[in-house]
């Protein structure tokens, strides 16, 4: 990562915001997905910048919305800007994001070749989050979310969902 | 000139400008998501309807950006859903109806290998918020692109039945194509400004492109050189009226309702 992609976010704000979950995968949260890129309290006000996983996915304005109401609950007022740029990238991920995931039942992103290779090349890659075999196939490049395709594993059968590699 | 007037053309031109390339998107995310609950099939409906909402999130923050430059008080909304027939300046590909699946496929697929080329131009323009979006879109479109190609190929390499009816959809569709690299006097503007993409050069990679996976998929390339354009100067197709009557509706119901 990058100078520029590190995120710009206050020692004090990172307790609150650990307390916001995304509201499509709630056993993670806006931090460990990535979203968040500026977090600053300035004259009591707390200044956030978030950029959207996708750029029409539904749940951006929710996670707007859940972030204002969790520091009104701590008695602070934040204001909220979508940017676009730098765009975000399945990178941000936080490691501990990506394995209470998989424990969630969504596979993890693989690097960018490889997630070519499957979506594409019809490659046995993705790791079934239920029983950990890699004998599985794509049922669909388009999944219950825009970040995610739907897989199906060949051994126990169980259908799950596979989260994109996004550069 | 002086500078206000030259600054209020070059606006004038960048506004137009952004409509060019967002209305394409916003006629095209209407008629793909006209198929939520009507896919052929569970995952196709799920993958027409997530790239209709990958098209629909773009088209908003264009139109954000295109009110901030018109400065006039009119709302990402207003200039959606509220101007009329001939004031959309959409190809006139985009909004042919989906008269079957291979057209639907067709049309999005002619539509696609255009976005990406276009798209991978427009993150060098100079203009930050666009490059931005390009950008940011870029990564969705790539994902189209690898969908729709993938179906041109399945069913023009697949069944008898459905070779005939891919052909058929390309052959018709393939007179909407030429339109794209007809510029208007706003993209030649921008073009020349370095904030807009010389579509003119684009020409030959687009058909060697939309060749290459033609012939993959064991389908002829059409050869006909009649084209149909009016779409970028606001002259529509039958069906336009139509898809506007569906996509105007809630707002002109409920004025001022929200996305």
């Amino acid at each position: 990562m990058t100078q520029l992609d590190k995120p710009n976010i206050q020692d004090h704000l990172y307790s609150i915001l650990e307390t916001v979950p995304d509201p499509e995968i709630p056993v993670i949260s806006l931090l460990d997905l990535g979203v968040i890129r500026t977090a600053v309290e300035i004259d009591g006000i707390v200044y956030i910048k978030m950029t959207p996983t996708y750029s029409g996915c539904p749940a951006t304005d929710v996670m707007s919305d859940d972030i204002k109401a969790a520091f009104a609950r701590e008695g602070k007022t934040a204001k909220v800007e979508l940017i676009l740029s730098p765009a975000w990238t399945t990178d941000w991920l936080s490691e501990e994001g990506l394995r209470k995931m998989e424990e969630y039942g969504i596979a993890r992103p693989l690097s960018e070749s490889h997630d070519k290779d499957v979506l594409l090349g019809g490659k046995k890659l993705v790791k079934c989050p239920q029983c950990g075999s890699t004998q599985t196939h794509l049922v669909s490049q388009f999944g219950s979310t825009p970040c995610k395709a739907l897989f199906k594993c060949d051994d126990c059968h169980e259908p799950f969902d596979y989260f994109k590699c996004l550069k | 000139m002086n500078n206000e007037q030259g600054d209020s053309r070059l606006r004038g031109n960048l506004y137009n400008y952004i409509l060019t390339i967002a209305d394409n998107s916003l006629i095209l995310g209407q008629r793909m998501g006209e198929l939520c609950g009507h896919g052929p099939s569970l995952e196709t409906d799920i993958a027409c309807t997530n790239i209709s909402l990958d098209l629909l999130g773009q088209v908003r923050s264009y139109y954000q950006y295109a009110a901030k430059i018109a400065g006039d008080g009119r709302t990402e909304d207003d200039i959606a859903m509220l101007r009329t027939e001939r004031e959309y300046v959409n190809v006139l590909l985009v909004e042919q109806p989906n008269t079957d699946f291979a057209y639907t496929i067709a049309r999005h697929f002619l539509f696609d290998i255009f976005h990406f080329l276009f798209l991978t131009e427009l993150q060098k323009s100079k203009d930050l918020t666009l490059a931005a979006i390009a950008k940011k879109s870029l990564k969705e479109v790539s994902y189209h692109e690898r969908f729709t190609s993938d179906w041109i190929k399945r069913l023009g390499d697949g069944t008898e039945e459905s070779h005939q009816k891919m052909q058929t959809a390309i052959d018709d569709l393939w007179a909407y194509t030429d339109e794209f690299f007809n510029p208007t006097s706003a993209e030649k503007a921008m073009a020349e400004e370095g904030i807009g993409v010389d579509i003119t050069a684009l020409k030959k990679k687009y058909y060697d492109t939309v060749s290459e996976v033609l012939e993959e998929a064991t389908l002829k390339v059409p050869e006909s050189k009649y084209f149909h354009k009016g779409g970028k100067q606001g002259i529509h197709s039958e069906h336009m009226g139509f898809l506007l009557a569906e996509l105007q509706y809630m707002q002109r119901t409920y004025p001022n309702l929200e996305w």
